[in-house]
């Protein structure tokens, strides 16, 4: 057994309502520069939809992710090294997409709106952030935005290929739901299986999956290999990039910059262990509706003494143990079993999971008699409007009665909580049958539907004084002309003022007006 | 063209340029690793450059291995095997026109596509567009060199002088006479090639140097821990 802690999210797609706070607060964050225009570190998707890019899951075209060879062992659906070398590869990458696969990214001719006065309202014509010439828009970022039922969203979107026909074209029957999507930070990342380099790779200490700017010699083998699309091509530096997960807050114990901004609480972050020694053997598993249990049971109990030891053996500190005792990850995934990996099938162990959504059924059972007759949850998650078999092609490798199983749980919780909160009885042995107990029906409640932030993230420092000199480093944060950065140099004039005697009052009326400071 | 020039042409100037692709090289490796890279452009424009690349990459590979041959192996070698001096001209033409050719076909798909291609032409700096444009020439004049001004000059065999001076130039002994028996074509030739190598360096073409031969060893997934400046890990 060799222990590793791995930061990771989940997401409870029942509280997402697309308002697409994170994909924006992370791309002022991260991705607002030249040759970035077009990435999207995180993306929120309608599904069913084509996804970004293009039909990113259909991997008989996009190559990405592993798969099992005839001997029955990984190798990289892109092709293995050989293949690589031999079929000129390296000098033209097939499986690669192309910019269209995202789109090309414009802005506005804000200028022709402050000339001088026309004859016509002037228009801010788009033009092209590659060429600056002005061009006709054809797709952009989420062009399908809420257009689930969609002849062409219908039609693109890889996982419908198992869907009973009679839904896929049935306005009736037509559904919605929203999928955010970041890097999965693999537990197996086939971007860094495929990286020629060694510029990309997994921080050791949580997992995080990073490209090393300074030895990416742009192959892009990395945009192939990830079978997520979340591996992108700076056209103007020509190195890859990807959602960092933040570390610089992380390292700080504070939420990536998506987690903190989403206004429906739905993002948590924590630390689960898992035993690295295990993961090929579970990537091999040559059942894809059995990936996503055999993910499950790399993840070791927090709490078992044995496990303890053997992680601060393998170098895990103690405030990580700690962390993931509290991990609301471990809960959700481990404990109640309600959240999911996205496509366990790529092979890749992906580590952002997700809470799938309930959808219009509640009617069964939230309407008229549904406290006195919670069973009527079971037939009722069949007849969900998002249907089961979506949501494990989605979320379980086929496997719909995990997903069931999960969905159960998820109304009974609810029932149980709207008989509590309106004082009706409500038969504890219903919970049981659903593996919940009173406390744990309580509980997922205040984490699911409450939410608090400490709640949501548990998040370990880093250690950072273990690797730099911080004492040295102090104060010296790479700003070249900020003299140590103190602020006293910039406010001088107020320390001669209240040097030559005037009062703190004054100079406070001086420098600040309207509350606008003036110096 | 007096002896001074020729001395500088074909003593000085080779040293230069080959200079400069030595320090340059050095330079690039130790301070500036960072911006090596191949500048792939194929996220902007995908179906020429299937073509140009592969083509142009092949040919390419085999016309360096073919000069490799021709310049450092003395005809003496070849002789004293027993292969007559037509049999080998036939086959250098042969092999090496038609890697040529791939080359050409490979490297004017490559400039179209950066010249009219609207977005690949955006993002290409001034040394793209040098290095395009000066690898277009100096294909199209060591093809013309050997398949049009060689069979013109059939007194004119490489093995007896331009290869003798390339081999001195390692020596150190280079004699600018042999390369005064040398066509101009050839010898306009060999002046871009010298130029090209004089900025390798300094431009994208350095990708040719970084091979990630670490790669074929390596175990797939890559872990990077900082090292620790203390010696405890666990508290």
């Amino acid at each position: 057994m060799k222990v590793k802690a791995q930061i990771s999210m989940v997401l409870n797609l029942d509280k997402c309502i697309g308002c697409h706070t994170c994909s924006v607060t992370c791309k002022q964050t991260w991705t607002n520069r030249p040759g970035a225009e077009y990435m999207w570190f995180n993306n929120v998707e309608t599904r069913p939809g084509v996804g970004y890019p293009k039909k990113w899951e259909d991997e008989s075209h996009y190559k990405g992710g592993w798969k099992l060879n005839r001997k029955g062992k990984l190798e990289l659906r892109a092709g293995s090294k050989l293949n690589k070398v031999s079929l000129a590869k390296i000098f033209y990458n097939p499986d690669m997409p192309n910019l269209d696969d995202y789109y090309e990214p414009w802005t506005y001719d804000y200028k022709t709106l402050f000339g001088k006065e026309s004859k016509h309202q002037p228009v801010a014509r788009a033009k092209s952030q590659i060429t600056g010439k002005p061009m006709k828009l054809t797709n952009g970022p989420n062009w399908d935005d809420d257009l689930a039922g969609s002849d062409r969203s219908f039609g693109e979107d890889p996982n419908m290929q198992n869907i009973e026909a009679d839904i896929k074209g049935n306005f009736e029957k037509t559904f919605m739901m929203y999928l955010p999507r970041l890097c999965e930070h693999c537990l197996n990342a086939a971007c860094v299986a495929s990286c020629p380099s060694g510029a990309m790779y997994k921080r050791d200490e949580d997992g995080i999956v990073l490209v090393d700017q300074e030895r990416c010699r742009g192959w892009r083998f990395c945009m192939t290999g990830c079978p997520y699309k979340k591996v992108y091509f700076n056209w103007k530096t020509n190195k890859a990039e990807k959602c960092t997960f933040c570390y610089p807050r992380i390292e700080e114990g504070l939420p990536t910059v998506c987690s903190e901004t989403c206004v429906g609480r739905i993002r948590y972050i924590g630390v689960i262990l898992y035993d690295a020694d295990r993961v090929a053997e579970a990537c091999e598993e040559p059942d894809d509706t059995k990936l996503y249990e055999r993910q499950l049971d790399l993840f070791l109990d927090p709490n078992d003494p044995d496990v303890i030891d053997q992680a601060l053996a393998d170098g895990v500190d103690m405030e990580t143990i700690r962390s993931a005792q509290r991990s609301p990850i471990y809960k959700m995934a481990v404990e109640e079993k309600i959240a999911f990996p996205l496509h366990p099938e790529y092979r890749t162990m992906p580590m952002v999971w997700y809470v799938p959504p309930l959808s219009p059924i509640m009617n069964y059972f939230e309407g008229k008699n549904s406290i006195k007759y919670p069973e009527l949850i079971f037939p009722a998650i069949e007849e969900m409007r998002i249907p089961v078999e979506y949501l494990a092609n989605l979320l379980a490798g086929g496997n719909t009665e995990v997903i069931k199983n999960a969905l159960y749980k998820l109304a009974m919780m609810r029932l149980y909580m709207r008989a509590k909160t309106s004082g009706k009885d409500f038969d504890p042995e219903k919970l049981d049958r659903v593996g919940l107990t009173e406390e744990s029906a309580t509980s997922l409640y205040r984490l699911l539907a409450i939410a608090k932030y400490d709640d949501r993230f548990v998040i370990p420092k880093a250690k950072k004084e273990k690797i730099e000199h911080v004492e040295d480093d102090q104060g010296g944060l790479g700003y070249e002309e900020c003299n140590g950065c103190a602020l006293a140099p910039e406010h001088g004039s107020m320390l001669r003022k209240a040097k030559a005697g005037m009062s703190s009052k004054d100079i406070y009326a001086e420098s600040f007006y309207g509350g606008i400071w003036r110096d | 063209m007096n002896d001074i020039g020729a001395f500088l042409l074909w003593c000085v100037f080779p040293y230069l340029a080959l200079g400069s692709f030595i320090f340059g090289t050095i330079i690039r490796f130790t301070w500036f690793r960072g911006g090596i890279t191949a500048k792939s452009s194929e996220l902007l424009e995908k179906k020429q450059l299937m073509i140009g690349s592969i083509l142009f990459h092949v040919g390419i590979i085999f016309v360096f291995f073919g000069h490799v041959v021709g310049v450092l192996i003395p005809k003496a070698f070849t002789d004293w095997l027993g292969i007559p001096n037509e049999v080998y001209h036939i086959g250098a033409l042969v092999m090496g026109g038609l890697a040529g050719f791939m080359a050409l076909a490979g490297m004017l798909l490559l400039t179209h596509r950066r010249f009219a291609n609207k977005r690949v032409f955006s993002a290409s700096s001034f040394s793209d567009l040098v290095v395009n444009l000066s690898l277009l020439i100096i294909i199209i004049l060591g093809l013309t060199a050997s398949l049009v001004e060689g069979p013109l000059h059939p007194e004119f065999n490489y093995r007896l002088n331009l290869s003798v001076w390339a081999r001195q130039l390692f020596y150190f002994r280079p004699d600018f006479h042999l390369m005064l028996q040398v066509p101009i074509v050839f010898r306009i030739h060999v002046i871009c090639g010298l130029l090209i190598f004089a900025f390798f360096p300094y431009t994208r073409l350095i990708h040719a140097l970084t091979l990630p031969w670490q790669y074929i060893f390596r175990r797939p997934i890559v872990y990077r821990r900082k090292p620790s400046i203390r010696g405890d890990q666990n508290r």
